[in-house]
């Protein structure tokens, strides 16, 4: 099976995707004749041509705009912003067009686009090329929001949202588009070929929206995570030896609830790890649920740690999301409370 | 220059306010024939005098003059005729129905009955409108039923949108009408991206954005713009100049532009402007800027000079912010009766015959009003059922959603 990094995997998504389907098309800024700012659609024009893959105006609220457009006709496009940090001026188009268009018109037209954008930090980008907006999709009715850990994930998970009949959300964490990441700024960045989830079938496959993973199995104690707060809870559990056992969320909306139920029933206890600012974060929704859901087995309150409530810095960008550290000392004081 | 001088801002005001005297005088307004009719690939940079004047074809008698002219049968302006007075008598009998509580909303067209009526007549079935609010005409002179359009805006059991828009945004692909958007220009770009869509598969269909004078202010006018002169994609861009937004006069959105159509100027767009309240002259543009479209030459911005008669909504008093008078003072008359005029200068029509259809008309319009009660008023009779309320979300129900269907029990 070939190795491939994440951004490779995505690639190769699109690159399935268009092979398949003549509807497919992929445009944005940078993404034509250049491959995209991080190579996402590199060779995707040479190959399928220039009116299925092309460069955008820099004009986001223009690319979700005309994308929305296109799928009412029929075709199922997926568009890059840039970065997730730029999605601002397009925010109208996804949130209040692409999201209704099929239940405003019960369901006459429909908006099956795929919005890939680069999300989080970790690259020294600042404020604004570091944010995590995923809560200001989720509380959307009528989108789907998808955040893969790791290229085998990207790969199927991108492959479904472009053949989802509704909008997907697709949050790539920059972090991960070149190897893991064990939360330690200061250690040499590992390759995704030396991890099993680095090996990615050429041919087509998916992982359906709405599935989440154990990553680590445990007994002690939950962690729910998602994106590049899964590799840095998976190594939290390994550096502290807490028996935890880390889920890998994958789609957030919709939400995999069973699959976090039952993880909490059975440690009775629950950690949220997420690198977005914590206040009204998405981590306040998981807690809720959770507590919702597990109250009478639950030995302690639900804990988060997420990026602190302030614009995201440069030069501290290792101090402001979580590593390993700050999410050790929160499990020991769950495991303690 | 002077150091230090102290600026002011320009906050530009209409020429009059309530109790004021309409004054037109200042708006130029061209003879009608006196506009040159280009050939439809014509560069253009060597047309861009007409983003400035006015085309026209109904002078003062009532002739149809000058080289748009003929673009219509006489059948075909009789067609056009009972379309815009089905849809006044629609709006008159609609906002009628508000008043008496029946529904929360509703937009009246009066005075702009030949922008999206004659507009229509220059579509093929499959092509695409991207309409705003006021542009029902297309529904109407596009042979939509009009208990549909009722159903919709009284929200009742038969509404096809379910009860979930507000009314007067309609929706149907059949008839090539895309689902209205509250939020303002959204719509301009999707129209775009759909003709784009269209030429990608090399289909024949093309598109049309409809967008109002004030509206033009959006990002969303410029985004469509740029994307539609980039790809040159087989769309008619449309503004609707009906010179207020809401109670804003239509020069706070055009600035020093001078025109609305001028602003396809600067991304090298044909750009005309025409008397919007000139059935025969709308068609021609119409018609002009769609072969455009179709022989894939690329898109055409096309300003429709016109008047809003009535209040921008229900909710609206103009009384509040303009002449009373100001609409029996807009110089380029009634699109009604000027079409009627017309029919009959060439014989084809008579004040008598206007009368018995004009009767007709509300009669099939009280008809279709009553079917339409039948099924329910906003606040009596059938409604849309809970239930459809959590459908639609998605293609596949989420189980969030079933969670919270089952929660309010149905």
């Amino acid at each position: 099976m070939p190795r491939m990094t994440m951004i490779e995997a995505i690639r190769s998504a699109m690159d399935v995707s268009m092979e398949r389907d003549d509807d497919v098309v992929v445009f944005g800024e940078d993404v034509g004749y250049f491959g995209g700012v991080f190579r996402g659609t590199q060779g995707l024009q040479q190959k399928y041509g220039k009116t299925r893959c092309f460069d955008a105006p820099i004009n986001e609220s223009g690319i979700v705009g005309a994308a929305i457009g296109m799928a009412a006709y029929g075709l199922k496009p997926c568009v890059e912003i840039q970065f997730a940090d730029y999605m601002y001026p397009a925010y109208d188009q996804l949130t209040q067009e692409a999201a209704r268009l099929r239940y405003r018109s019960n369901g006459d037209f429909t908006c099956g686009i795929t919005v890939r954008m680069p999300t989080g930090g970790g690259i020294f980008g600042g404020q604004t090329h570091s944010q995590s907006p995923e809560a200001l999709f989720t509380h959307v009715c009528g989108l789907q929001v998808v955040v893969p850990s790791n290229p085998y994930d990207a790969k199927g998970l991108l492959i479904a949202s472009i053949e989802n009949p509704d909008p997907v959300i697709f949050l790539e964490p920059k972090r991960l588009y070149n190897g893991p990441f064990d939360g330690h700024h200061d250690r040499p960045v590992t390759s995704w070929a030396g991890h099993p989830l680095g090996e990615v079938p050429a041919e087509h496959f998916v992982v359906p929206l709405g599935k989440a993973v154990v990553r680590r199995p445990g007994s002690a104690v939950t962690v729910l995570a998602y994106g590049t707060m899964v590799h840095v809870a998976e190594a939290t559990a390994e550096e502290t030896g807490i028996d935890a056992e880390v889920i890998d969320l994958r789609t957030l909306m919709p939400l995999d609830l069973d699959t976090i139920v039952t993880s909490v029933k059975k440690t009775g206890r629950c950690l949220v790890v997420h690198e977005a600012t914590l206040t009204s974060g998405f981590g306040a929704e998981l807690a809720a649920l959770v507590q919702e859901h597990c109250f009478y087995q639950l030995e302690a309150p639900v804990i988060r740690v997420a990026g602190w409530d302030t614009p995201y810095p440069h030069a501290q960008e290792w101090d402001y999301f979580p590593g390993p550290a700050r999410v050790g000392r929160a499990l020991r004081d769950l495991m303690e409370a | 220059m002077t150091d230090g001088q102290r600026l002011s801002l320009h906050v530009p005001e209409p020429e009059v306010r309530p109790g004021g005297k309409p004054d037109f005088s200042n708006v130029p307004i061209p003879k009608a024939g006196s506009v040159r009719r280009p050939e439809v690939d014509v560069d253009p940079k060597e047309i861009r005098d007409l983003a400035y004047s006015i085309i026209r074809v109904l002078d003062r008698e009532g002739e149809a003059v000058g080289p748009w002219a003929g673009s219509l049968t006489p059948e075909e302006l009789m067609e056009g005729l009972k379309h815009m007075m089905l849809l006044r008598v629609f709006d008159s009998r609609m906002l009628m129905a508000q008043r008496q509580g029946k529904t929360s909303f509703y937009m009246q067209h009066l005075g702009e009955e030949a922008v999206s009526c004659a507009f229509r007549k220059a579509l093929l079935p499959g092509d695409m409108n991207f309409p705003t609010y006021r542009q029902a005409g297309l529904l109407i002179a596009g042979g939509y039923p009009m208990v549909e359009m009722m159903n919709q805006i009284y929200s009742n059991d038969a509404d096809p949108l379910k009860g979930r828009q507000l009314p007067i945004m309609y929706s149907s692909k059949e008839f090539g009408f895309f689902t209205i958007s509250g939020n303002l220009a959204t719509q301009y770009v999707q129209a775009v991206g759909w003709a784009m869509a269209s030429a990608i598969k090399n289909d024949t269909k093309i598109a049309a954005a409809w967008i109002g004078d004030g509206s033009t202010a959006e990002s969303d006018f410029h985004s469509a713009l740029v994307f539609a002169s980039t790809y040159r994609a087989p769309v008619v861009l449309n503004v609707v100049n009906n010179q207020w937004a809401i109670s804003t006069f239509q020069g706070v959105a055009r600035g020093g532009s001078g025109t609305f159509a001028a602003r396809g100027l600067g991304y090298g767009l044909p750009s005309l402007r025409v008397d919007g309240n000139d059935y025969l002259a709308v068609h021609a543009v119409a018609k002009w800027a769609a072969e455009r479209a179709r022989r894939n030459i690329g898109p055409t911005l096309v300003e429709y000079v016109t008047y809003r008669v009535g209040a921008h909504s229900t909710s609206d008093d103009p009384s509040a912010y303009r002449p009373k008078e100001e609409s029996e003072a807009w110089p380029l008359g009634d699109p009604v009766i000027r079409l009627k005029n017309h029919l009959i200068r060439i014989g084809a029509w008579s004040e008598e015959r206007h009368k018995q259809m004009e009767a007709e008309i509300r009669d099939t319009v009280v008809a279709a009003q009553k079917e339409a009660e039948r099924h329910g008023t906003l606040h009596s009779g059938g409604r849309p059922s809970m239930r459809d309320m959590f459908e639609g979300v998605y293609a596949e129900m989420p189980p969030h959603l079933k969670r919270q269907r089952q929660q309010a029990g149905v």
